[in-house]
């Protein structure tokens, strides 16, 4: 029985477009006539209809191709074919591919030695809900765990450096020094310039309504050299030496540089850690010194311009108001920002993965990681400083 | 399977970094579907020589054709047609690390042809099977082994149905089996596709396997000192560089 009964695109005429025919040769024998030009350039038919045909059709047992009017071929060719024989795999229907192009052949034979490592290789099945909440919570307490046990090493690093007995290149912390120190007063003058001004323009618009514009030294005195030219810099330290830290040790994981300094019995955590968090836990009471300078002349210059106080009024209204205790919290909250802003570099730098997208992360991660431990820190030293009194 | 038409050709090529020359007086021809390979030692300038046939570093001097277009003398429209007509398979992969390996196929297609998304995503499933990496469509490359990358790379050159194909030390880092899989790999290829080759590589056994023909770049004359097929070069080239680099420097 020989029967013409489909015809699946429109221009077949042309000798340019794509032209499926099918014909079935026998009860048992289904014929495909493919012509014209079968590139990822022109509208290709879709490969539905033959494939309804074998499932409606259960009695076509065997698929011949004849393809000698096809004129060009390409990836277009194959993507219509391949689904055509997954069918017919399924269906346990033989095709007898001779009538293919033979580069065409070829590659679907390689195609085919790809699909049978699937088996082999890919194995495992999506995870269930539960299996997942397992996993997550296991990998919780694994990720808390690996935190402690960084947060033991550094400190253990800390103490062989008091010791004299951390190895460690003396140049490497200077650099860290300089880096955290001289080359971050550009972008901290310039912030605590500005949370002075800020907060002195808010209070002065307040004061002003009972007269008290002197005040304002207090305001910004006490709040830029106590709280924010401690927070400030440490968020500033954290955008920008946290990330340096991990995206620089990040780097090195990618590289396998961590892995050459452990084969060679060098530490990771005295040779990289300890000079990062040195230099940075060092240069931080400096700067937050700094910007304490810088905040109260942003203070100074709202109350010279905008409330007419003069410069030596201000000067003994900030220095009756400031003690040496809200310098010292000021002080202290800067050093214990400056060891924060460093283990949460180091430690996702170290956390890295093994790819480029890893070391973005890592020093996403070290900067949310950074101002969180940041803001947690200054409201348990505020409690405390309360209770205590000072 | 070799068909006698030039595809690709170097005239008087020289290639300079500032006042240094790297190679000079460079000339070439690559018949369509043949497997040309680029050969040297280490720090001779093969990759650097590669990166100006594929129009990614300016000659000092010279033309490079990529069939009919000279490269670096066509205008900006005819140099986007040329670039989907070349695929590149970089020694690392240089895969993109943030996608997958599906979605690193699937980039080009989507950039480039009109097709629909389940049309491109059949497609790059389908590339991916033809580098033996069906069913890791939707793994990341951090997860995948370092041959697997260079076939993924493979995959991701193949995207657009390239007529050139560049392979920069294919088989750097690859363990002799795997290095033997990729050589097979870009025999088929050839052998299916009739896409001309070049490759930059230095690793004799896959220089003997695929080379339809080749040059020898010189690190000291800066210049091409050998060219033809290289296992007549191994048996009869004259010069003992060129046989020392062939035999691995063996005596006989």
């Amino acid at each position: 029985m020989k029967q013409n009964d489909a015809i699946v695109n429109d221009a077949r005429k042309s000798s340019e477009q794509c032209t499926v025919a099918l014909d079935q040769l026998d009860f048992k024998t289904l014929l495909i006539k493919l012509g014209g030009s079968w590139i990822l350039k022109n509208k290709r038919p879709s490969n539905h209809t033959i494939r309804e045909k074998l499932t409606a059709q259960a009695e076509i047992a065997h698929i011949v191709f004849d393809t000698t009017a096809v004129v060009q071929w390409d990836s277009g060719l194959l993507t219509f074919l391949s689904g055509i024989l997954d069918q017919s795999f399924q269906q346990g229907i033989t095709v007898d591919r001779t009538g293919l192009p033979e580069g065409a052949q070829k590659l679907l034979e390689l195609t085919k030695a790809g699909s049978e490592k699937k088996e082999d290789q890919k194995g495992a099945h999506p995870a269930s809900f539960l299996f997942r909440l397992g996993l997550t919570t296991v990998n919780l307490f694994r990720s808390a765990g690996d935190v402690l046990a960084f947060i033991g090493e550094a400190f253990t690093a800390l103490f062989n450096f008091f010791r004299g007995k951390a190895r460690f290149r003396r140049c490497d912390m200077i650099r860290v020094i300089q880096d955290c120190g001289v080359e971050a007063l550009p972008i901290v003058s310039l912030i605590s310039l500005l949370v002075g001004l800020i907060l002195a323009f808010v209070g002065a618009v307040q004061l002003m309504m009972f007269g008290a514009q002197i005040y304002v030294a207090n305001l910004v005195g006490i709040a830029m050299v106590r709280v924010m030219a401690a927070v400030m810099t440490g968020i500033i330290m954290a955008g920008r030496t946290g990330a340096a830290f991990a995206a620089q040790l990040g780097t090195m994981q990618v590289n396998e540089e961590i892995d050459a300094f452990k084969t060679m019995g060098i530490s990771p955590m005295e040779f990289l850690v300890l000079p990062r968090m040195l230099g940075l836990t060092l240069m931080m009471p400096l700067l937050c010194l700094y910007a304490d300078l810088m905040g109260l002349l942003g203070g100074l210059i709202v109350a010279v311009g905008m409330l007419d106080l003069n410069i030596m009024e201000y000067y003994h209204q900030t220095r009756s108001a400031v003690g040496l205790s809200d310098l010292l919290i000021g002080l202290i909250q800067s050093t214990v920002f400056g060891i924060l802003i460093a283990l949460a570099g180091c430690l996702r730098g170290i956390q890295c993965g093994r790819s480029a997208s890893a070391v973005g992360d890592a020093a996403t991660s070290a900067v949310v990681t950074g101002i969180v431990s940041i803001i947690v820190a200054t409201a348990i030293i505020t409690v405390i400083t309360h209770v205590m009194g000072i | 399977m070799i068909d006698k038409k030039p595809a690709i050709a170097a005239k008087d090529l020289e290639i300079a970094y500032g006042n240094v020359v790297i190679q000079r007086d460079l000339n070439f021809t690559v018949n369509s579907g043949e497997i040309f390979v680029l050969m040297g030692g280490s720090g001779c300038g093969k990759t650097t020589v590669m990166r100006c046939l594929t129009g990614l570093k300016a000659p000092a001097k010279g033309q490079v054709y990529l069939g009919s277009v000279s490269v670096w003398e066509a205008d900006q429209k005819t140099k986007d047609q040329l670039a989907h007509k070349i695929g590149i398979v970089y020694q690392s992969g240089a895969l993109w690390s943030s996608m997958t390996l599906a979605e690193n196929v699937e980039l080009p297609l989507g950039e480039f042809t009109d097709l629909k998304p389940d049309e491109i995503r059949e497609l790059a499933s389908l590339k991916l099977a033809l580098v033996g990496l069906s069913g890791f469509e939707d793994y990341f490359p951090s997860e995948i082994s370092g041959g697997m990358k260079k076939r993924a790379g493979v995959a991701r050159a193949l995207a657009l149905d390239p007529d050139f194909l560049f392979f920069d030390e294919p088989s750097a880092g690859l363990d002799p089996i795997t290095s033997s899989r990729l050589d097979d790999l870009i025999l088929e290829l050839r052998d299916s596709l009739g896409t001309t080759m070049v490759l930059v590589t230095h690793e004799l056994p896959s220089i003997f396997a695929v080379a339809d023909s080749c040059i020898y770049l010189d690190a000291q004359t800066h210049t091409m000192i050998a060219a033809g097929d290289p296992r007549r070069l191994r048996d009869e080239c004259e010069n003992p560089k060129v046989r020392a680099f062939l035999t691995r420097g063996e005596k006989k």
